[in-house]
């Protein structure tokens, strides 16, 4: 099982080659004649001489030592690993979609502009909110988005002082880090230890202490113990009258389609992963979309331009005078949102909401077959995912829930998400989607079943996991320590 | 259609075994006070055909680049595609990924991403890059918050022949995050050296420049490169287009500290302008502050030893360091970077720099024929790489409909961002364009005039 693939530079030969360029079919100058010789590269670019076979096998085996959804059970916590499906692939890459620029005329990106502007429509009544930008490029570019948003809005009340950005315990590492590249500060809210929810009296010393300076809440719901804080209600009616707006992580948005909104939970604000909840792949790490839903009284803050229509057709809307201004370059990751606008005309209303009931019942499935042999962070119903935990194995046993989470790779499946929230020790957060039949479920439970038992008997087979991955465990310490980050002439790879 | 594949029988058995007999029981955390009622309004469900038959004829309203000869360029480039390229970047092992937190089993992903970390390092001629960032755009921001530093309020200097649409990014993130711009103008299309000058001071954090410039002319960087690096500033430059670095000097070459662009158009579809692909290039001194994902090669903690990669210098990031990190950055654009290493792979050494001398050589032709047009005269003097500035005897609009009976879309109206350059339009010219297309334009400028 054990192998390495050398790198591609290690590959090829002098003056071999895979593509070739078009014709030089124009009457051609010399180069000292166009560039000034200074601005004239002087060596060619060290890149691959490698054939097309050599670069076929070499990616085909790359791709190969890769583990996605295709290949099987991914219960990444939190990251919403459902099937992807083909025809949203297929869509993407319709020459009318793929091969249009971003600053052609209007009038010849009527489709696009359309389905921009669906989606747009699409989204607000899911989300419950008055209008979407699709813009931001990814949910923490959201989450900025957001919160640029907010403070625009405090900013025009003349409440530019309220620097104060409140955040769970059980948050996103994101949230503080887009709160800081607001410039604000963060302040951490303790979650109750029974209901997992906020503390509500936590929070309202909080909101009592620097009422003046509370900017926002950022909030995920159900949160990242899988979780739904029932007195979301009564936060927001706190927040709100100290002069707080509210903000809602999409991340766990799988588990509320057709159920509640975050609107009308309310929030004033929410970003989508669509990524996540829309079932656009995560293409090992990105590209994804964050588009941000906002109230009312948001929209003039929004950024531009924003789709719009009239008797002539679709079209780009400048934004006003109040605009946060732009986020990226041009519209946003239009080729994720083709596969998310094919995602929702799939299923439709009924559909949406059999997304979120049957991840639901995933969740609480696995949890419910996991209670005998595992810790459950928090006993009571969840949503779309819960946190078990490694505890009792790593008290009777020393196997951690990293041990657990390599011991999973040598069956066939991918890990959940370790050691978050940060508030549960020896954490592993379980997102079984609405993807996945009954009988890889079966399966998961049996394999974690046995991984429990090899703590209890066999405990070093678990400590030395994985055994069947192409590579054991590496060495991370080495890599902080000596960092190399790219390959330079005359190093090899040991195999 | 649905990819739920638990049946209504197999949802019942799981619901008895949790001692429940409808799926609405599971809603029970959810109060009464904040559900939905009703169903969403949306449009019903469609099937697989008469969706693709619907998303078809949505494709089909837009006119695509393989329907039209097309001279648009300003930051968004068409470069030919080799077949290789989307055969091995769609493979679903690749697609259906998520960021490779379990490195035994992410090999593949993490490889392609130092190897084209390695790559991105090869054509700037920088020390380090990281696994990329969302956007050109964002890749300029990220590039200046390195250099402000945490918490720090410094000023920032950029030259107004940067893509307008990055200096708006910029002011947006600048407003929010607290720190001053200060824009340097453009002299016959390329940034005044006197006013950089006159521009950067002590307090300057960062000197941003594009190379070439939104205008397609090659900067003076030997008379910038000092003006930058009079002070303490971090000199930053941005690359849109990356084929001109087969031709022109790379960034590592001429003193830059930090390079950013974009590559998406390097193996990757158009796409109305996204998803991107946002690279970052650096000197090594800034390695651990660097935004986003970095992979680095190790090797097993035990046994064989064997070469392996893994995600690195993570109390960087946001998982680790939350309110302290150096970006907020989570998604980057990883399967975008798939392609952009297949595409430099299958080019390779001397595709590259064939690829930067046919746009080269393909514009100047272009421009040599265009400008001979009467009415038609170049608005810089200033050398360019594959686009250039031409006033027109008529406005955009009126040369753009002329262009589109013709099946052309023309350049792009610079006087959108530029208010005295409102007869200007900005040519671009890349490999994809042959001496047949480019004498069809000139045939049908020459009809237009005054």
């Amino acid at each position: 099982m054990r192998s390495v693939e050398s790198l591609i530079f290690e590959k090829g030969a002098p003056g071999r080659r895979a593509a070739t360029m078009t014709a030089m079919d124009v009457p051609t100058e010399a180069l000292e004649s166009m560039v000034p010789t200074s601005m004239l590269r002087k060596e060619d670019a060290p890149l691959p001489e490698v054939s097309e076979i050599e670069i076929v096998r070499h990616y085909t085996h790359l791709s190969q030592r890769n583990f996605g959804v295709d290949t099987g059970f991914y219960p990444l916590g939190s990251c919403t690993m459902k099937y992807n499906p083909k025809i949203n692939e297929d869509m993407a890459v319709l020459p009318g979609f793929a091969r249009i620029h971003p600053l052609q005329p209007e009038s010849t990106a009527q489709g696009a502009i359309q389905l921009i502007y669906e989606l747009e429509q699409y989204l607000s009544e899911i989300a419950g909110m008055a209008r979407v930008t699709l813009q931001p490029s990814a949910g923490a570019h959201g989450e900025l988005t957001g919160l640029m948003l907010i403070k625009a809005y405090h900013e025009s009340n003349g409440q530019g002082h309220r620097n104060i950005v409140l955040i769970p315990d059980n948050a996103h590492g994101t949230n503080p880090a887009s709160a800081t590249l607001a410039d604000y500060r963060s302040v951490e809210v303790k979650s109750d230890p029974q209901t997992g929810g906020i503390d509500m009296d936590h929070l309202k010393a909080l909101l009592d202490a620097n009422a003046a300076n509370i900017a926002a809440i950022m909030m995920t719901n159900p949160n990242t113990l899988g979780l739904f804080d029932s007195k979301i209600a009564e936060i927001a009616t706190l927040v709100h009258e100290t002069g707080g707006q509210l903000y809602y992580d999409g991340a766990n948005a799988n588990a509320v389609l057709g159920i509640t909104r975050p609107g009308d939970m309310g929030f004033d604000v929410v970003h989508f992963n669509l990524h996540k909840t829309c079932s656009t792949p995560h293409g090992g790490g990105g590209p994804g979309a964050g588009p941000i839903g906002v109230k009312e009284h948001l929209v003039p803050f929004l950024p531009g331009p924003m789709p719009a229509k009239n008797e002539q057709g679709y079209y780009w809307e400048d934004p006003g005078a109040q605009s946060i201004g732009k986020m990226r370059a041009n519209k946003g990751n239009f080729g994720v949102l083709v596969r998310a606008y094919t995602y929702l005309r799939t299923y439709g209303p009924d559909g949406l909401l059999h997304v979120s009931q049957s991840a639901i019942l995933n969740a609480n499935y696995l949890k419910h077959e996991l209670e005998s042999d595992y810790e459950i962070a928090y006993p009571q119903m969840c949503q779309h995912e819960f946190v078990a935990t490694a505890e009792r194995q790593k008290e009777e046993h020393d196997v951690t829930a990293l041990d657990i989470a390599k011991r999973l790779l040598d069956f066939g499946m991918y890990a959940p998400t370790v050691y978050f929230p940060l508030i549960v020790h020896e954490a592993m957060m379980i997102e079984p989607t609405e993807t996945e039949t009954r009988e890889t479920l079966d399966y998961f439970v049996s394999v974690m079943r046995q991984i429990a038992e090899e703590a209890r008997t066999n405990p070093e087979i678990v400590k030395t996991a994985p055994h069947t991955t192409p590579v054991g465990r590496l060495d991370q310490a080495l890599a902080a320590r000596k960092p190399n980050l790219r390959w330079t002439a005359g190093q090899e790879t040991t195999h | 259609m649905s990819y739920i594949p638990n049946t209504p029988q197999d949802q019942q058995a799981m619901l008895a075994t949790l001692g429940l007999s409808s799926l609405e029981e599971l809603l029970s955390p959810v109060p009464e006070n904040v559900r939905l009622r009703r169903p969403l309004d949306l449009p019903p469900a469609l099937a697989e055909p008469d969706l693709k038959r619907l998303l078809g004829n949505m494709a089909a309203k837009n006119k695509n680049l393989d329907d039209m000869i097309s001279f648009l360029g300003a930051g968004t480039y068409d470069h030919a595609v080799p077949s290789v390229v989307p055969h091995l970047q769609r493979r679903s092992e690749f697609v259906t990924s998520y960021t490779p937190y379990q490195p035994e089993v992410s090999q593949g992903m993490l490889q392609a991403i130092y190897e084209f970390q390695t790559m991105v390092c090869q054509i700037t001629g920088l020390d380090i890059a990281n696994a990329s960032l969302y956007d050109g755009a964002t890749a300029l921001i990220e590039a200046v918050l390195l250099a402000i530093g945490p918490g720090g309020r410094g000023e920032v200097v950029i030259s107004s022949g940067v893509d307008p649409q990055y200096r708006r990014v910029l002011h947006t993130y600048a407003h929010a995050r607290g720190f001053n711009v200060k824009e340097v103008p453009t002299r016959d299309g390329v940034t005044s050296v006197e006013d950089l000058d006159a521009a950067v001071s002590a307090t300057t954090a960062a000197v941003v420049i594009q190379q070439p410039n939104f205008f397609g002319c090659i900067e003076d960087i030997g008379a910038i490169e000092p003006i930058a690096h009079k002070g303490k500033a971090v000199f930053v430059t941005t690359i849109t287009e990356p084929a001109s670095l087969g031709v022109l000097a790379a960034p590592g070459d001429y003193g830059a500290d930090i390079a950013v662009g974009e590559l998406m158009s390097f193996g990757n579809t158009m796409s109305y302008g996204g998803p991107a692909l946002g690279f970052m290039s650096a000197r090594s001194k800034y390695m651990r502050l660097m935004p986003g994902r970095l992979v680095g090669q190790t090797v097993e903690e035990g046994g064989d030893k064997r070469t392996g990669y893994v995600l690195t210098l993570q109390t960087r990031e946001q998982h680790i360091r939350r309110e302290r990190a150096t970006s907020n950055i989570c998604t980057n654009q990883s399967l975008l970077a798939v392609g952009a290493t297949i595409y430099m792979a299958a080019i390779g050494k001397q595709g590259f720099r064939e690829l930067g001398e046919l746009c080269l050589q393909k514009a100047h032709y272009a421009y040599r024929q265009i400008t001979a047009i009467p009415g038609y005269s170049a608005r810089f003097s200033s050398p360019f790489f594959d686009e250039f500035v031409i006033t027109a005897p008529v406005s955009p609009q009126k040369l753009q409909r002329h262009l589109e009976q013709a099946g052309i879309i023309g350049g792009y109206s610079p006087g959108i961002s530029y208010p005295d350059m409102e007869n200007d339009m900005l040519f671009c010219v890349t490999e994809t364009r042959t001496k047949e297309d480019i004498d069809t334009l000139v045939s049908v400028l020459k009809e237009v005039q005054a």
